[in-house]
């Protein structure tokens, strides 16, 4: 039985950088160009887990368990930051019947 | 500790008032600037009896050599002494007003007290910067609170000019900080003084533009003057009192304390050029003022005249330019807070300042006229009153040092009788007016602040030694270390 | 020797007295406390004089300015000259202070004028005591101030107190003058006591610029007494009370300018070229006031323009180093030109304070003692002979005889106009048919005896003045001179002069020729001055004293008027605040401008983070990439 760090380095280290780029990018463009909230938020996830994925992929290529503790971390916080956030956008859909970020300029008075 | 009291004390009052608002706001604060006024001459005449300075050093930010650093020498003695006379005067005008018991008011201009003996004592560059800019909150806050038309505007000016000239001192100061020796630099002014010394005739140059204009927006100087007018006439008269009797004073101070010292070489190039404007404003206040219809703003203009004169002495470098300075300083800051009180009493009685409505008033009260005339004529250098001490000492020097600067600073001695007795003219002198008709005469009250301040007027100029011997050892030093 | 500081203390007392007490002093009272101290000084002075052996005495009193280098004593001087100055003062002073108390009996102010009369001779006795030019300075300008307060003594009217600021304004340009030629003096002698200065030059240490210096100092005479081209004041401060213009404006304070010519002389002789611009300054003076006498009708302002011109002779005799000439010449104005004051102030207050002598005449029968003095005190300002002012103004004549026969061709031109514009005063006033109204003609009487009294001392010593210094030809010992001569440089003798000659005929002709046409037009044919509007030509622009007022008007007042308003609403509002608002209200666009920035939408923002943010990784990592 192969343990999952001989597994991950049976793939190439390029392809999961080239793989958490395009996520990367992916989730960039969702950003930018989205104006519903909840994609945009969705698209930062994967932005996120773009990052974890490299992590994971790194550790396990120079076996250093540390980049996969941030791993974690970094789902923990993204978990934390999914409740705030949908909080929010539940709070604005109820205040303005809507979830465009477009129409969200009430920062500029 | 005797510095400490001094500094301090009127700090403490004045927040007692500030929070604690006592009904009898009056009585508190006269009582504080009496006693720090006992304290002050206390202090004064000991150190005349031992003829050495007093200091007070303590730990203040020791990581970077900032000190609590005071010291009462020649020099800050004459300013402590004046601004501990004046400030019981000043809160005597106030009394049988509306402000009288008016707690902030009062508090307002003890915090103030505090500020401006905080710049005169300060042997700390930064500590003096630190009440430097300090000052201007109390009479920030005096002049928008209670002010006249347009407060908030023209006090957000002035606070916002001064402020600005400031950060010019402040990067001055950095930079010759920086350089001081050691790991742990020093804002000592003794040490900057060296410090500065060493610095090469270019860096100096720069240095001395960029303290000067500190100062001379403070002075103010032309052609940094346009605060000036509006703001002594707008804010109320205690206002204007601080302003120009005791606050302009630290402009003028923080060119002989740091200035002058620190500077010689920034002053071969750039000290004409400081002493031709500021003789350019002493004519141009003159002229400005002989036309003003404002009592108020004329004084504002002649005020603007006067330290024109003190600036131009000192920077003259010479023993009797930085005496004549001092001795101007003291004497100035006197007749201003009398004249500036004759106008609040005409204010008071007649809701006008306005020279055109007034007239006659020597009719209705002898005593004011008298006064009035008597206050007038330090303001114009007659000789035998304080005026013209400082002013003969300061045109000598300015004459020893360029002849035709002399003669064209003279020239104020003819605009400064124009505009002063049209003034004494057209209030006291002529016909009644509609609205001087029923012109109250003085009240004890009133009789009893204008009466000394004129004493002092004729007492300074029969034996100005006093004074003058004071700071003798002082500036004698400070002409030597220019040298 | 200590009363000497009685002197000037006394007067001052009795301002403080009467300053501090009024107006609970009563009137009669105050005028008394007013009188007793000039009075007490000058039989002080009197015993001054009496004692005096010839040296000169320095009191220190203390040290008044102290400044590195620099120390100005508050010290007098007693010599010959201060002590002639002391009588002059304290002697006239006292007399008008005498006069005042009958002629402004009925003025609710009188306290206060008795404090500002004794005010002024403080001053006046510090100006003539002083052992130094600062000090000198401290009287010099307190006399300034005095005369201020007097000419605007009543006040409630506009006029009066313009006048009064002109003398002030026009004394101070002067005294700006004096003051660059103390600090001159100091620059080069270190201090200003006369002792030192003086003994310094005749030790050989002549500073370079001693005519700067010596003109400087001229300056400020020029102002004092009311010279070319600053004499425009002394003929409109006649608007104070009579004994003021007696005192101040004739006899005393103007001639200060004289007194410190002579004081300074040894400065003045080594610069000839001043002291000729002196002389004619002086002459130019002396016409121009004779000039402008000749027609005015208002009989303050004939006397006044009378002392500018005779003022002028003193200078002139000073131009011609006549010092002691000039002095005798101070002494005798000072009696007759105080009594012809006071006479006219007799007339005015006889005549309900009317002053058109248009509106006089006739007045000898109501009036006698006034008419006897005046006639006396016109006699002797005209120059006739035995008289004091024959005596004085001879001798400056004859100094200028030797001295530039041009100007005393001119001088006694000058000296035929004042005969003429004084007897046609005198006798418009005095002789003819009355011309005024019915209700001053039964107002009309003789003067109370405080008034006459000092009339007929002063016209005494306006006759006998001379004597003082009786020239050797007419037998005397020339005592002045005499008296003078240790402080004044050795003149040249004039020699002996006879009576027929040219030297000493043409002043007798000026005298008596013009006095006869003046008896002849004005007594005889009894012509009456035309009313102001009828004047023309000439005539009109002499009348209207040459435009000079309208002059500076338009040369100086109007200028910096004018200036004033540009610098106050054009340079400060528009130039400099303009400047100094403009940073704010750049601050201020910018500030609106950037904030457009600042839209609001959430998408822009996420955009601009990412774009920063790769530009940030670009530049952190472009040495690592590339």
């Amino acid at each position: 039985m192969q343990s999952i760090p001989e597994i991950i380095r049976t793939i190439p280290l390029t392809h999961y950088v080239i793989l958490s780029s395009a996520l990367f990018c992916i989730g960039i463009l969702g950003v930018l160009t989205r104006r519903n909230a909840i994609i945009v938020f969705m698209a930062i996830e994967l932005m996120l887990n773009a990052v974890n994925l490299l992590l994971a992929a790194f550790s396990s290529y120079y076996s250093d368990p540390s980049g996969q503790i941030f791993v974690f971390f970094i789902m923990a916080v993204a978990a934390a930051e999914v409740a705030v956030g949908l909080a929010i956008i539940v709070m604005i859909y109820r205040n303005i019947q809507s979830i465009d970020i477009g129409i969200l300029n009430k920062l500029k008075n | 500790m005797n510095l400490l009291f001094i500094l301090f004390f009127p700090l403490v009052v004045g927040l007692i008032l500030l929070i604690l608002k006592p009904a009898k706001a009056f009585i508190w604060s006269f009582a504080a600037s009496l006693i720090e006024l006992v304290a002050a001459g206390y202090v004064l005449s000991q150190m005349a009896e031992s003829a050495s300075p007093q200091s007070y050093l303590h730990d203040w930010i020791p990581e970077v050599g900032i000190s609590f650093s005071l010291l009462a020498d020649g020099i800050s003695g004459i300013l402590i002494g004046l601004c501990a006379l004046l400030v019981p005067f000043i809160i005597a005008t106030t009394a049988r007003t509306d402000k009288a018991n008016n707690a902030q008011y009062q508090g307002l201009i003890l915090t103030m007290q505090t500020a401006l003996m905080g710049a005169f004592l300060a042997k700390d560059a930064f500590l003096f910067y630190f009440f430097f800019e300090a000052s201007l909150l109390p009479i920030y806050f005096l002049a928008s609170i209670y002010g006249g038309e347009n407060r908030q505007a023209i006090s957000f000016k002035f606070f916002v000019y001064t402020l600005f000239g400031s950060l010019f001192l402040l990067i001055g100061l950095i930079y010759v900080y920086l350089r001081t020796p050691g790991q742990i630099h020093s804002a000592d002014m003794e040490v900057l003084y060296q410090t500065a010394h060493g610095l090469t005739a270019q860096h100096q140059g720069y240095l001395f533009l960029a303290f000067f204009i500190a100062f001379a927006i403070k002075m103010p100087i032309f052609p940094f003057h346009t605060w000036q007018p509006d703001t002594y006439t707008t804010s109320p008269t205690q206002g204007t009192m601080l302003l120009s009797g005791i606050m302009l004073k630290m402009g003028t101070y923080g060119v002989i304390r740091l200035v002058l010292p620190m500077f010689p070489l920034g002053m071969a190039t750039w000290g004409s050029t400081a002493m031709i404007l500021s003789i350019v404003g002493v004519i141009y206040g003159s002229i400005i003022a002989i036309q003003q219809k404002d009592a108020k703003r004329l004084l504002a203009y002649s005020s603007f005249a006067h330290v024109g004169l003190i600036s131009a002495g000192m920077l003259t470098q010479s023993v009797e330019g930085i005496q004549g300075a001092l001795y101007q300083m003291l004497s100035h800051g006197i007749n201003v807070v009398g004249l500036f009180f004759v106008i609040d009493l005409i204010e008071r009685r007649t809701k006008s300042r306005e020279l055109a409505q007034l007239g006659g008033i020597t009719q209705a009260s002898y005593v004011l006229s008298v006064c009035f005339v008597i206050l007038s004529l330090g303001s114009v250098a007659l000789p035998l009153t304080n005026g013209f001490i400082g002013e003969f000492l300061l045109l000598k020097s300015v004459f020893d040092h360029q002849m035709t600067l002399g003669i064209i600073a003279g020239i104020t001695i003819i605009l400064g009788a124009v505009y002063t007795l049209r003034l004494i003219q057209k209030s006291m002198f002529g016909n009644v007016s509609r609205i001087t008709k029923d012109f109250e005469d003085l009240s004890a009250a009133e009789k009893w602040v204008l009466i000394p301040l004129c004493a002092l007027v004729i007492l300074g100029g029969i034996f100005p030694n006093v004074v003058l011997n004071f700071s003798e050892a002082s500036v004698v030093q400070l002409a030597q270390l220019v040298k | 020797m200590s009363f000497i500081y009685l002197i000037p203390l006394l007067p001052l007392l009795g301002f403080a007295i009467n300053g501090l007490g009024f107006p609970r002093i009563s009137k009669s009272l105050a005028g008394i406390i007013g009188t007793i101290p000039p009075l007490v000084a000058f039989i002080l002075s009197m015993q001054l004089f009496l004692n005096f052996d010839g040296t000169t005495q320095i009191l220190t009193l203390s040290e008044w300015i102290k400044v590195g280098d620099l120390s100005i004593p508050l010290a007098f001087q007693i010599d010959a000259l201060s002590i002639m100055m002391l009588l002059v003062i304290t002697g006239v002073g006292t007399l008008i202070h005498l006069y005042s108390m009958g002629y402004m009996a009925h003025d609710k102010g009188l306290g206060k004028f008795f404090a500002f009369l004794n005010l002024f001779v403080f001053f006046m006795l510090i100006l003539v005591l002083g052992a130094n030019f600062t000090v000198l300075f401290i009287g010099w300008e307190g006399v300034g101030l005095c005369s201020y307060l007097l000419i605007g003594f009543w006040n409630q009217k506009n006029s009066y107190g313009d006048a009064a600021r002109k003398a002030f304004i026009m004394n101070r340009i002067g005294d700006l003058g004096f003051l660059a030629g103390i600090f001159l003096l100091i620059q080069h002698f270190g201090n200003t006591n006369y002792a030192d200065i003086f003994s310094a030059i005749q030790a050989g240490d002549v500073p370079d610029n001693v005519g700067l210096i010596a003109f400087c100092l001229f300056v400020g005479a020029m102002g004092k007494s009311a010279q070319i081209p600053l004499f425009t004041w002394l003929p409109d401060a006649m608007a104070g009370p009579t004994p003021v213009s007696a005192l101040i404006h004739a006899a005393t304070m103007v001639t200060a300018g004289i007194y410190m010519v002579i004081r300074a002389n040894v400065l003045f002789e080594l610069s000839p070229e001043v002291l000729h611009f002196v002389g004619w300054i002086g002459l130019a003076t002396a016409l121009l006031g004779a000039a402008i006498g000749l027609f005015q009708n208002d009989i303050k302002k004939v006397l006044a323009y009378s002392t500018v011109s005779q003022l002028g002779y003193m200078f002139m005799g000073l131009g011609a180093s006549a010092y002691s000439a000039s002095f005798f010449h101070v002494m005798t104005h000072a009696f007759f030109k105080a009594l012809l004051f006071l006479g006219a102030g007799s007339v005015i207050h006889a005549m309900s304070d009317e002053q058109d002598i248009r509106m006089m005449g006739g007045l000898k029968n109501k009036m006698p003692i006034t008419y006897v003095t005046f006639l006396l005190g016109t006699i002797a300002i005209a120059g006739i002979p035995p008289f004091a002012g024959f005596f004085s103004k001879d001798e400056i004549l004859a100094h200028l005889y030797h001295h530039d026969p041009w100007m005393w061709g001119l001088a006694i031109l000058g000296s035929a106009l004042t005969s003429f514009y004084m007897f046609r005063v005198f006798i418009l006033t005095f002789w003819g048919e009355f011309r005024g109204t019915e209700k001053q003609a039964h107002h009309l009487h003789e003067s109370p005896l405080s008034m006459t009294i000092p009339l007929m001392v002063l016209a005494v010593f306006s006759v006998g003045g001379g004597l003082i210094n009786l020239p050797h030809f007419a037998g005397g010992h020339e005592f002045l001179a005499t008296w003078l001569a240790p402080l004044l440089p050795e003149s040249e003798g004039l020699g002996e002069v006879s009576f027929l000659s040219l030297e000493m005929g043409a002043p007798l002709m000026a005298a008596f020729l013009p006095a006869f046409l003046a008896i002849y037009i004005f007594g005889v044919k009894k012509s009456v001055p035309s009313e102001d509007a009828a004047i023309s030509g000439i005539q009109k622009v002499v009348y209207h004293k040459f435009y000079i007022d309208e002059l500076y008007d338009v040369l100086f007042v109007k200028p910096i008027a004018l200036m004033s308003n540009f610098f106050a609403q054009v340079i400060d509002f528009l130039v400099i605040d303009l400047f100094v608002e403009g940073i704010g209200k750049g601050v201020q666009y910018a500030s609106t401008e950037i904030r457009k920035a600042q839209t609001g939408n959430v998408g822009y923002y996420v955009f601009l983070m990412v774009i920063s943010i790769s530009i940030i990784l670009f530049l952190g990592l472009k040495s690592w990439i590339l």
